[in-house]
């Protein structure tokens, strides 16, 4: 069940997408947000499948793999396009008792739901080809300008790496302390909504403990090595643009411009 | 209860780059009220193994027959499995959750649905066991007990089930060797007391050398070596190839026998190599 969440897990293949400067990546996927909300009509949508889908044959990455990342979210998908096809007014073209199926509400739903699948799918190809130190690296870098105005951008960064490093050692904790439960013959499967919630406390209680522990003993490690924040720190690896990273900009501002070109002419 | 594994295998995030083969191929039979001392390097498997004894784990392949009946069979009820082998994790302290030791003593057989005062007998029971006084500890918090208490506390909730199999992955580990000593020879106690089948975990030769019946010995997901502990010790070699060694006490005998001092073979405790080489000595000496 756990393992099924493949959204913000990295998937090294070595590939040149892999390689890129992460301010590049994270620019990139906001851009691509940017331009799925300036396409109004399906001709839009073609460039940015055909742009995604080379994205991913370039990343290596198995298709089936980003696939199984939308399994978490389809309730969501699902209930966007449940909404728009029956909550949009327009020409009937078939009714269920009180709902009405309307063919504006058809094209209404089908178009949010590839807006959504698109979403995440261009958003997942970003977690899935950058490792979490290099995100938070870029993420960083990108926040420093802010620094002007108050925004703790290393303090920030580093709150987020310490986040993504504990995802899988909680996971794997749950993982534990769940199977020690259920070997004391506890059952987290069935029952009623309220069963199951008092069933969490045999997993949760110990989960926080050790949640507590975890940071008082890093806190203490970081402590003991003179951590003092990001003033005067240095890193191993400096982040530095190269051709490859223009390159790529390049590619997605000219797909903004023919999506902004498609929406005005 | 006897345990028969026959061709396990078990295989951790199947067609995925992290794909790892855990177990290859096991093949095994433990007998009824057998004490077992299953070692092995960090990774070599043992952990996977024991989590398949009560079906936390699904295998690949294979089949794991537990009294006569197949658990790897998706009819079979996995509670009645769990109720008959108890498994205790590592650093079972770290699953305590309840307000008090009582009522955590108590969550095992709680599930399992018993009458009020057989639970209140089993926790009893229970604390008996692992030497905590009843008394004075059940209305305390887990959390305010020393380390080797608590990890007696975990170790009672799970023989408070009554298992005919007891599996513990580790219990000896982060303890110091006061606390390692009293949990090795509550084991021990145990097992004489109760002829259950009993399966200890460890990486350590040391800790299971005196204790157990036979050894099997884990390496890269299948069974390197098994057998009596002279036996196995007798694989020093191999033993050490696989970074395991055996005890220091086996190493001596074998240095004294290359030296031509030829004492008893199955030495496994100082004590007994003491009495042995002071017999050579006196002999020595009459000659």
């Amino acid at each position: 069940m756990l393992k099924d969440i493949t959204i913000g897990q990295h998937y090294p293949t070595g590939s040149i997408i892999h390689k890129l400067d992460p301010r590049t990546k994270i620019v990139a996927t906001f851009l691509l947000i940017v331009s799925l909300f300036i396409v109004t009509n399906f001709t839009g949508y073609i460039y940015v499948i055909a742009f995604i889908a080379s994205a991913i044959a370039v990343s290596k990455i198995p298709f089936k793999y980003m696939i199984k990342g939308l399994k978490p979210l389809l309730v969501i998908i699902l209930v966007t396009f449940f909404i728009n096809v029956f909550m949009t007014t327009g020409e009937i073209i078939l009714s269920l008792g009180p709902l009405n199926v309307t063919k504006e509400g058809l094209y209404q739903a089908v178009f949010m739901a590839t807006r959504l699948i698109l979403l995440i799918i261009g958003t997942s190809l970003l977690t899935l080809t950058t490792s979490p130190i290099m995100l938070t690296d870029g993420i960083e870098h990108l926040l420093n300008p802010f620094k002007k105005i108050g925004i703790p951008a290393h303090e920030l960064a580093m709150m987020m790496t310490i986040a993504l490093r504990f995802i899988p050692t909680l996971l794997e904790e749950t993982d534990k302390i769940m199977k020690a439960q259920i070997a004391r013959g506890a059952d987290f499967e069935s029952g009623n909504i309220i069963n199951r919630a008092k069933s969490l406390v045999p997993l949760l209680v110990p989960l926080f403990i050790s949640a507590f522990r975890r940071a008082d003993e890093l806190a203490m490690a970081m402590e003991a090595r003179c951590y003092r924040g990001g003033d005067n720190r240095t890193r191993m690896k400096q982040l530095k643009m190269e051709k490859r990273d223009v390159v790529s900009l390049g590619i997605i501002g000219l797909l903004i411009g023919i999506l902004i070109y498609i929406r005005v002419g | 209860m006897s345990i028969k594994i026959e061709n396990l295998t078990h295989i951790y995030n199947p067609k995925s780059p992290f794909e790892t083969k855990a177990l290859d191929n096991i093949n095994l039979e433990i007998k009824d009220g057998e004490f077992i001392g299953l070692i092995g390097h960090t990774g070599s498997g043992k952990s996977t193994l024991t989590q398949h004894l009560n079906g936390l784990l699904k295998a690949t392949s294979g089949k794991i027959i537990i009294n006569g009946l197949d658990i790897t069979n998706p009819k079979i009820k996995l509670v009645e499995v769990r109720k008959k082998v108890g498994l205790v994790f590592q650093y079972p302290e770290h699953q305590l959750f309840e307000e008090t030791i009582y009522k955590d003593i108590a969550f095992g057989p709680k599930n399992l649905g018993l009458s009020q005062e057989e639970i209140e007998e089993r926790v009893k029971e229970a604390m008996a066991l692992v030497n905590l006084p009843y008394d004075t500890l059940k209305d305390r918090s887990p959390f305010e007990l020393s380390g080797g208490q608590r990890r007696r506390a975990a170790i009672a909730g799970v023989l408070a089930m009554k298992p005919e199999v007891l599996i513990l992955d580790e219990p000896t580990a982060g303890l110091d060797p006061r606390g390692r000593d009293e949990i090795l020879d509550q084991i021990k106690l145990l097992h004489e007391k109760f002829r259950s089948t009993v399966i200890l975990v460890s990486h350590s030769m040391e800790d299971i050398a005196k204790l157990v019946d036979r050894i099997i010995v884990m390496h890269q997901g299948q069974v390197a070596l098994t057998g009596e502990p002279t036996e196995i010790f007798k694989h020093a070699e191999k033993l050490e190839s696989i970074g395991l060694g055996v005890p220091e006490i086996t190493k001596l005998i074998n240095k004294l026998n290359e030296l031509g001092i030829h004492l008893k073979e199955d030495i496994l405790t100082v004590d007994e190599a003491k009495e042995e080489i002071i017999k050579w000595i006196r002999g020595n000496e009459n000659a």
